[in-house]
């Protein structure tokens, strides 16, 4: 969470302002026709990873529950409660369940930083 | 590998475990079944051929998995009376000549009812009592005498066993007024002992059945209608009756082994050896037809037994008839009797511990050695709770003061009992102390429903149910397994537990919780549990303060989330009572959205395939119709089903709608361990099959019946009786208190079902709990409802009025106006559905959904 630095790529889209984010409450995004699922922790800090939950092939991972497993901060999906890192979007939790055909079983994650209160996300930096 | 064909002919209760052991267990497929059934249904539960008075249709006592029936490797044939056995040829004959060849043959054919010779059997109006048929008929004709005469219809029972204090049941059940007329001189001498006998027959006249003993009956009369009229006794005396029932035993039906030539013995039944063969190789005999160590055996544990030997040793095995355990408890028209081991004292220098209290109706016997310390049996009338860890110790030493166990709970304490591993547990399934042991230490069952799962124990009538939970949790705790009743990995309480100390430190919100009782962030196990806890407790918004993040999936909008991400809404429609402005209202919201409408179990109305950011729109209409949220997504109170009861249904003795509404409006918004269904039916036809549900009201002419604990779902359940024929008052009363103590005690996620039966000392020790107040806990229980009662708002109308939260229902925080374009529909049926895959990638998709609704 660093200030946006000068030669920011042009796939950097401001989302909103961080006060219109709720403690532990998600908020879906649309960045350049993705759908990005934009989460503000309880400790300040902003995670962003698809908002495609690959279980179910919903767009509804902004909709599901924050926690931790140990030390790492998750997401939970709302559908069939698979558990992901919003650290590196990796499914630790898949309730004894593959993911749709076609789809990855890890999410992707979205580099977020926030300038002068607000949120950037960077398409382009996706990991 | 060639299949051989097993021939079984009897269509009853042991037919059906042979078959379905040998199913489970053949896993090879050596051998094909055929079943030659005389009734004209499959297998049915006999033993709760009572009951048969208070469900819709016989299949509701249907045995086991039906699937069983349509396995290609077993035939049933119903309406098939075998008639003959040709063992040379290997070959039955059936009704209309057709024969039937086996590899080997099962005779299974029980018992028949049998009465003893009496002038004036044959009249019309008089009954035995073994199969559906017979009860079917019963039930008909009470029925139609009492139509017929315009008045209460007399009956009388002769025969004062088991199976006649059944058949009063049934006829008190029926409305008829009975009288049981016992040969011996106290009832069920073949199970408990005098003292018993007393108690029993004080506890069953006080139920308003009148009881006879030592009387023999002469002659049945005919009434002047040519029906029978009256019973004419030994000593002279006479009763009027409308209706007779023989209930004076069983006889085994061993005519088709007799005609085959094979050996009967002294008192009927087909000889066979602890292998359960007959002297012929090829044929063998089970339950209550075979004579088996020189007795014919009327329970069903035994018969369960003879079927899984004689599957064993067609498949090679070696297991021989262990003997008979003839112990038996029972719940006969709501008083507990239980019997077990040497309840007549009949060991040499057995001492008798006698404990009797005539004003409550207990009588309790232990039957020990000459020192006192080794239990031989015993008699349990009108409090049997002791059975299932007495039954087990039988033979062995009874640990500190055996008084403990007859004695009023608490007066003496008792032993910790450990049983030895050969001790029976499950009688029905016979399963040992050591097989649970083995289960748990060695096959990895570390929880009741595995334990169930892999030894069987507790499958049949549950009664053991509370022993195996203690055995499995001693196991457990000796193998340094902790038995962790722990949320998740945040929270180490379980939710009882987390009750309680939310309750007693009276914290609001979320991190107060996790901070003093639990660590790291919450997940989305202990979040929900936590945000229904504070509902509870507090009945404040779902939505506010820091509770938003907690709630589940649809909690989190007060909507259901369906397979797409849409939402489903659900408007309340109490007892499903509803006024036609707000059909047409719901009717027009669908269009006007494009919803899918579909009518729900619970007698409400669904609204399919509305989206995150239409949900306000859609209350705003209904609310504004004077309509709310039917909590249709809430681990919640969900509906009251009702049927249509007094003020129009010809049969309705009770008002169920006004009932259902009282009850929808009482507890609407009441946040719960998991989801809470209730019904009222308006007389005891039961059309709103209320004793599927968590609490089922039943109409009688006295009041209401309140059935507790049913369950559909994965599980089904039927209900059971908490209170009868209480007023409106006294339901509300126990129905608060039984909610509420529910909802402070049982597991996440536990249905009432389940938590009644694990419960300690299941339904009789929450009766004493909620009715009686034995804990001194009804006050505060009313206490908390009324503050519920009082609290309540409609959720959706309090986000309509609070901008904050209405930010949550946005579909892009950065682009409002957007829906979702990855949504997609198809029209079937006039409606729309969400789009498979196929039709999404072959361009079949008919419907965008920006093109849907004509407002958002």
């Amino acid at each position: 969470m660093t200030a946006v630095p000068a030669t920011a790529s042009s796939t950097a889209t401001v989302v909103c302002d961080y006060d219109r984010l709720t403690p532990e409450l998600g908020v879906a995004a649309l960045v350049g026709g993705e759908q990005v699922a934009i989460f503000r922790l309880a400790d300040g800090s902003v995670h962003a990873v698809q908002n495609l939950d690959p279980f179910s092939g919903a767009s509804v991972m902004s909709r599901g529950i924050t926690g931790s497993r140990g030390d790492v901060p998750t997401i939970a999906s709302p559908i069939y409660k698979q558990v992901f890192s919003l650290l590196d979007g990796t499914c630790l939790v898949t309730m004894d369940k593959s993911p749709k055909a076609g789809h990855a079983p890890d999410l992707v994650v979205y580099p977020v930083t926030l300038d002068n209160g607000q949120v950037i996300i960077d398409l382009a930096g996706s990991e | 590998m060639t299949t051989e064909h097993i021939v079984v002919v009897g269509g009853g209760m042991v037919a059906h475990r042979f078959t379905e052991a040998l199913r489970a267990r053949d896993t090879e497929g050596r051998y094909s079944v055929e079943v030659l059934a005389e009734e004209p249904r499959a297998p049915y539960d006999r033993v709760a051929l009572t009951s048969y008075f208070q469900l819709k249709s016989p299949e509701e006592l249907q045995l086991g998995d039906p699937a069983l029936w349509h396995d290609p490797l077993v035939t049933l044939h119903r309406d098939t009376r075998a008639t003959g056995v040709d063992r040379d040829r290997r070959i039955v004959t059936v009704d209309g000549g057709r024969e039937v060849a086996y590899d080997h043959l099962v005779l299974a054919t029980g018992s028949y009812a049998w009465a003893p010779p009496t002038p004036g059997a044959d009249l019309p109006g008089v009954f035995m009592y073994r199969t559906v048929d017979d009860v079917a008929a019963l039930r008909g004709w009470v029925e139609e005498r009492r139509a017929a005469l315009g008045r209460p219809v007399r009956g009388a029972v002769i025969g004062g066993g088991l199976l006649g204090l059944e058949a009063a049941g049934a006829l008190q059940s029926l409305g008829a007024i009975s009288t049981v007329i016992q040969f011996a001189d106290r009832l069920m001498n073949l199970q408990v002992d005098e003292g018993g006998g007393e108690a029993l027959k004080r506890l069953i006249e006080a139920l308003g059945v009148t009881v006879r003993c030592s009387t023999a009956t002469q002659e049945i009369r005919a009434g002047k209608d040519g029906h029978v009229g009256s019973l004419l006794f030994a000593d002279g005396g006479e009763q009027l009756v409308d209706v007779v029932v023989f209930a004076t035993g069983v006889r085994p039906r061993d005519e088709l082994g007799a005609k085959a030539g094979l050996e009967i013995g002294a008192r009927g039944g087909v000889v066979v050896d602890d292998a359960c063969l007959t002297a012929d190789p090829a044929v063998s005999a089970i339950g209550e037809v075979a004579c088996i160590q020189g007795a014919c055996l009327g329970l069903i544990a035994p018969g369960n037994t003879m079927a899984e030997i004689a599957v064993d040793r067609l498949l090679g095995g070696s297991s021989t008839f262990p003997g008979a355990d003839m112990a038996t408890k029972l719940k006969l028209l709501g008083v507990d009797v239980a019997s077990f081991g040497d309840a007549f004292a009949t060991t040499p220098g057995a001492l008798e511990m006698v404990y009797a209290d005539p004003v409550n109706g207990v009588y309790k016997k232990l039957v020990l050695t000459d020192d006192a310390t080794t239990l031989l049996g015993g008699v349990l009338v009108g409090d049997a709770s002791a059975y299932a860890s007495l039954r087990p110790m039988v033979g062995a030493a009874l640990p500190g003061d055996p008084a403990a166990w007859i004695l009023p709970e608490g007066s003496v304490e008792k032993g910790e009992i450990e049983l030895p591993d050969s001790a029976g547990v499950c009688s029905c399934n016979n399963v040992s102390a050591g097989a649970i042991r083995d289960a748990v230490n060695h096959e990895g069952c570390h929880d009741l429903g595995a334990v169930k799962a892999c030894t069987k124990a507790g499958t049949s009538c549950g009664s053991c149910l509370p022993l195996v939970k203690k055995i499995m949790g001693t196991e457990l705790e000796k193998s340094g397994i902790e038995v962790s009743n722990a949320l998740c990995e945040h929270f180490e309480l379980s939710r009882a537990q987390l009750f309680n100390a939310i309750k007693v430190a009276e914290v609001t919100t979320f991190s107060e919780v996790i901070e003093r009782f639990g660590t790291g962030r919450g997940c989305d196990i202990c979040k929900p549990t936590v945000g229904s806890i504070l509902a509870s407790l507090y009945n404040a918004h779902v939505l506010g303060g820091d509770r938003a993040a907690l709630q589940d999936t649809n909690d989190r909008v007060m909507a259901n989330m369906q397979k797409d991400g849409t939402y489903s809404v659900v408007p309340r429609v109490p007892g499903g009572e509803i006024l036609p402005e707000h059909l047409i209202l719901i009717g027009q919201i669908a269009q006007d959205y494009g919803l899918y409408t579909k009518i729900t179990g619970g007698q409400r109305i669904d609204l399919f395939g509305a989206r995150l950011e239409q949900l306000p729109s859609i209350w705003k209409r209904l609310v504004d119709a004077g309509m709310e949220s039917g909590h249709a997504y809430g681990k919640s109170l969900r509906t009251v089903k009702s049927c249509v009861g007094s003020t129009w249904c010809r049969y309705g003795v009770q008002d169920s709608v006004g009932m259902a509404i009282a009850l929808e409006l009482r507890y609407r918004g009441l946040r719960s361990p998991h989801k809470l269904k209730l019904g009222v039916s308006g007389c005891a036809r039961e059309c709103a099959e209320a004793r599927g549900k968590d609490v089922g009201v039943i109409a009688t002419d006295k009041g209401w019946n309140v059935y507790v604990g049913g369950n559909g779902g994965f599980t089904p359940v039927h209900a059971q009786l908490l209170v009868e024929d209480v007023p409106d008052d006294e339901v509300f009363r126990v129905i608060d208190r039984y909610l509420m103590y529910y909802i402070r005690t049982a597991d996440r996620l536990q249905r009432t079902a389940p938590w009644q039966q694990e419960h300690e000392g299941g339904l009789d020790r929450i009766r004493e709990i909620v009715v009686e107040d034995s804990l001194g806990l009804g006050e505060e229980l009313d206490a908390h409802m009324a503050r519920h009662i009082d609290s309540y708002e409609d959720e959706w109308k309090a986000v309509l009025n609070d901008p904050e939260r209405l930010k949550q229902f946005t579909s892009f925080v950065n682009a409002p106006d957007q829906a979702d374009p990855t949504l997609a529909y198809v029209e079937q049926r006039g409606q729309r559905r969400p789009a498979t895959p196929e039709e999404r990638a072959g361009g079949a998709v008919l419907i965008a959904p920006s093109t849907l609704e004509v407002r958002s």
